[in-house]
């Protein structure tokens, strides 16, 4: 079974996890973690399109300030759609539920998630959820804002929300089971010798991650439920004509949805912490400190949600002390990209493809960062909240930071995945296009929210248009980053050159698997003596935190 | 140390390939499903912490609603919660000792005293339908529109005046209500209700999920397929049936006894 | 009441604490009916979280378990306090407007 020569030219291994057995249904019920990340790569792709072209219908009818392309309502339609499209179906399970579930497991040196049909049947919540979602865009869409705010949501307004509200819980669920499974698995499934001080930073992400799954992502089923409840049978949680009370909607929701946007970056953050050192042929700078801070974010990220809140009407003095932990997330967040740049520091730094997602991620997301706390600060917030400066904000989170860096993992694993090499040179272009569309589209948003322009009107005074047009130029130039590698991954699936098992010449159990790994991972499990990122040994010169 | 995927010791039926012991399995098992209990705090927690709020703010409707369930039958269904967990923690006992007979019957008194449950619940919702305390357009869905003036139930027109009853208390204590106070606050009731319905119904909802799970269990145990080497499903099956006994044991409080000493039984 | 030997609670345990429950329910029952003032909901509350605690150290045995479960549910107990207290600490200072 164990046929993985070792030879100048690498060579595909004779037997791997997508040539064990064919068929579709070796596909459909497999319970192989990495098959599953192979069906959520497929299906999230689908869901990023479809939501990208939402946001192309947005842009372009945003050219001009009178909104000649589509009515008000449909505006609202597309606006609502791309935002649930990209963050329930395409960011959250982005990089825990396509890269995580593929490398974590190798990562920690075990056959299998602990719990395989669990992890099977969060795929198929997740294809519950769309489906539910789906039917909803087609019969004619949800226009309330990815928020789903009450009162409006629960009477006011005509679209699906019940439908789409039930999608969102389905899929809320896929996200629970792949934290349950995560979090059990890195606690009782790590190989002989691999200590929590010797985790990789990507499973101590993940792991960050899945906790804010596990204890976030109930509530915002609950929250929808009552929603639905108060939809259906018109009783009185929300809206404030029967007696309810719309902030505690927002309170509720913020609780889980706060949160989730961590949910959304630390996976990010966990690439970036694999392709730096590696990039960087050193050791990642203060290993511990870039570990705990993921659960720092995580613990700190569940007592800020009232920011989102600071005009809606909640009391001074709340808003003041959640203003004052939004300020506190800051610090493990910026303790993570201090050590990144001090990692590359003195490195022997490879422009590779992955390298330059990574370095696009940690210029954007410290600019998203940084916007962060303006709109954290009370005073501040007052001024520009709703309008496109946070746009401009959480876009240079979301995408700048957490697609840059999915982008990044997977050009970084593809060789893992696949067992074959991407194209170097597309894949510098498409990673160079996406870093100037990305600063186009979305910089000019910045200063619009700062002059005045509010977000989700479809409509804007005549003296914004300039702004809006280098905007709209800027998605363009994205779209063409975003539809590049789709070309040139599916290219290299034929024609890509053979990888071998370590084409970076990384650290990590995954890389001391074959490319494409076998069905359980290792022929052998293997037993860690070493730290993880034990770049450059003998050169070494900065000390380790531990 | 074991570096080969075949190892040494025999290989039970039930261990799954990923592991390589049935400790193994069964810690992470257990583990996972205390992780999964988590997020369940998390979900009834966010209802909790809605009900507290409205409870703050709408005390005196919550103290109207609350009087108006029968607190009897609540305190014989957390009796008969509280009977069936000791049944369940038995059942579990009898599986670890290897208790073959034992672990069905006890399978068995479990199921019967959580359908006993659903049924007094059942009995409960169709007193508050037959009162018309179904908050929201219920005449839409469900053909009896929500009303606390009384003369709606159709077995004794005297049920379901919580406006009266709120008058009458008060003046227990030599207090004046006007009726349009009064009237208002017995409307503020369907906040009340609307909490009742959606914290009872969700935990009848995981009730019945409970009776599943204990049905699967039961052909499982009938099968002798648990014994001390093996019984991570019996122990699973307790933890969540446990749990769904905690969220009555804070219900009942919260729905049923708010200031109770005002009104009557 | 309980023998660390055992990893695991004998019948004779799970009676006593199957009797303590329904002590605390009916206790809970009649104390409803005394008027305490504000310690009404306060006893009710702590009589349950006594109950609770019973059935999750004995009957779902985290009394013998390992420190990562009593971990695990330490920290949903900790979550759902955090939902809790800092959603009142909006609704329970609104009313202290600055003059």
């Amino acid at each position: 079974m164990s046929t993985a020569t070792t030879t100048p030219a690498p060579v595909m291994p004779a037997r791997h996890f997508l040539n064990d057995n064919y068929g579709i249904r070796s596909w459909l019920l497999t319970k192989d973690h990495k098959r599953i990340a192979i069906l959520y790569l497929l299906s999230i792709t689908v869901f990023f399109f479809i939501g990208g072209i939402f946001a192309a219908l947005i842009r372009l009818h945003l050219l001009t300030p009178n909104g000649e392309l589509f009515s008000a309502d449909t505006y609202n339609r597309l606006f609502t759609m791309h935002g649930v499209n990209m963050i329930f179906f395409f960011l959250i399970p982005s990089v825990p539920a396509v890269i995580g579930n593929f490398v974590l497991p190798i990562m920690v040196g075990t056959k299998d998630l602990a719990f395989p049909k669990i992890n099977l049947l969060s795929w198929y919540l997740y294809i519950g959820g769309a489906t539910f979602s789906i039917i909803a865009m087609v019969s004619g869409g949800v226009d309330t804002g990815w928020t789903f705010y009450a009162p409006l949501s629960s009477g006011y307004l005509r679209g699906h929300v019940v439908l789409m509200a039930v999608g969102i819980l389905i899929v809320g669920f896929s996200s629970i089971f792949t934290g349950l499974n995560f979090i059990v698995t890195v606690h009782r499934m790590r190989a002989p010798g691999m200590t929590w001080g010797r985790l990789p930073l990507f499973v101590w992400s993940n792991y960050a991650a899945s906790l804010i799954m596990v204890l976030g992502t109930p509530v915002i089923a609950i929250t929808l439920t009552l929603l639905a409840l108060e939809r259906g049978f018109h009783i009185g949680i929300f809206d404030p004509k029967l007696g309810g009370d719309p902030v505690l909607f927002q309170h509720m929701f913020w609780f889980y949805s706060h949160p989730a946007v961590y949910i959304m970056i630390l996976p990010g953050m966990g690439v970036i912490s694999e392709i730096v050192p590696c990039f960087s042929r050193k050791r990642i700078f203060g290993y511990a400190f870039v570990a705990f801070s993921s659960i720092a974010i995580a613990v700190f990220g569940f007592v800020v949600w009232a920011h989102h809140m600071f005009v809606a009407g909640i009391s001074v003095y709340s808003a003041l002390v959640f203003s004052l932990l939004s300020y506190a997330v800051a610090i493990p967040s910026a303790v993570k990209v201090f050590n990144w740049t001090a990692t590359m520091y003195k490195g022997s730094v490879q422009m590779d493809t992955p390298m330059l997602y990574a370095m696009a991620f940690i210029g954007l997301f410290t600019i998203g960062g940084l916007t962060g706390l303006f709109l954290a600060a009370l005073g501040l917030d007052i001024h520009i909240h709703d309008t496109y400066f946070v746009v401009a904000h959480f876009h240079y989170v979301m995408v700048g930071g957490m697609v840059t860096a999915y982008m990044g993992g997977l050009h970084f694993w593809w060789p893992k995945m696949t067992g074959r090499m991407y194209p170097e040179v597309p894949a510098k272009l498409a990673a160079i296009v996406t870093f100037i569309g990305f600063n186009l589209t979305f910089f000019p948003q910045f200063i619009l929210g700062y002059m005045g322009m509010p977000r989700r009107y479809w409509a804007y005074p005549p003296e914004f248009q300039v702004l809006n047009v280098l905007s709209t130029a800027g998605a363009s130039i994205l779209s063409v980053g975003f539809i590049l590698p789709l070309f040139y991954f599916l290219w290299s699936l034929k024609y890509g050159e053979v990888a071998g098992n370590n084409p970076w010449k990384a650290t990590g159990l995954e890389w001391e698997t074959t490319s494409p790994p076998p069905t359980h991972n290792f022929h052998q499990i293997p037993i860690v003596t070493k730290d993880p990122y034990a770049y450059g040994e003998e050169e070494e010169e900065v000390p380790v935190v531990h | 140390m074991s570096t080969s995927q075949t190892t040494t010791t025999e290989h039970h039926p039930a261990l799954a390939h990923q592991f390589d012991s049935m400790e193994q399995q069964q810690d992470a098992s257990t583990f996972g499903m205390w992780v999964f209990l988590l997020t369940e705090i998390m979900m009834f927690g966010g209802l909790f912490t809605a009900y507290l709020i409205y409870r703050i703010k709408y005390y005196p409707a919550f103290v109207a609603g609350s009087t108006s369930i029968s607190v009897i039958w609540g305190f014989i269904n957390t009796l008969v919660l509280i009977c069936s967990s000791f049944t369940m923690a038995m059942a579990v006992w009898s599986a670890q000792t290897s208790r073959r007979k034992l672990q069905i019957w006890f399978l068995i008194g479990t199921m019967i005293l959580g359908s006993v449950f659903l049924g007094i619940k059942a009995k409960e919702y169709y007193d508050k339908y037959d009162e018309c305390h179904i908050p929201g357009l219920g005449h839409q869905i469900i053909g009896k529109p929500f009303n606390t003036t009384g003369g709606c139930s159709a077995t004794d027109s005297k049920l379901g005046n919580i406006s009266k009853e709120i008058r009458d208390h008060a003046a227990e204590s030599h207090e004046e209500v006007s009726k349009e106070s009064a009237d208002q606050t017995a409307d503020q009731t369907q906040i009340f209700f609307s909490f009742y319905f959606a914290m009872t119904g969700l935990h009848a909802f995981h009730m019945i999920i409970g009776l599943g799970l204990l049905t699967w269990l039961l052909m499982r145990a009938t099968r002798g397929h648990f014994d001390s080497q093996y019984y991570t499903p019996m122990e699973l099956g307790g933890l969540y049936w446990h749990f769904v006994d905690i969220v009555w044991i804070f219900l009942f409080p919260l729905l049923y006894l708010i200031s109770r000493h005002k009104g009557g039984a | 009441m309980s023998d660390h030997s055992h990893s695991h609670p004998t019948p004779g345990l799970y009676l006593v604490i199957f009797i303590a429950l329904v002590i605390g329910t009916c206790a809970t029952w009649g104390i409803a009916f005394v008027d305490l003032g504000i310690w009404n909901p306060v006893i009710a509350l702590a009589i349950a979280v006594t109950k609770a605690t019973l059935v999750v150290l004995f009957f779902m045995h985290i009394y013998y378990s390992s420190k990562l479960t009593k971990i695990t549910i330490s920290a949903g107990i900790f979550w759902l306090l955090i939902m809790i207290t800092m959603s009142l600490s909006d609704y329970l200072t609104r009313t202290f407007l600055p003059q």
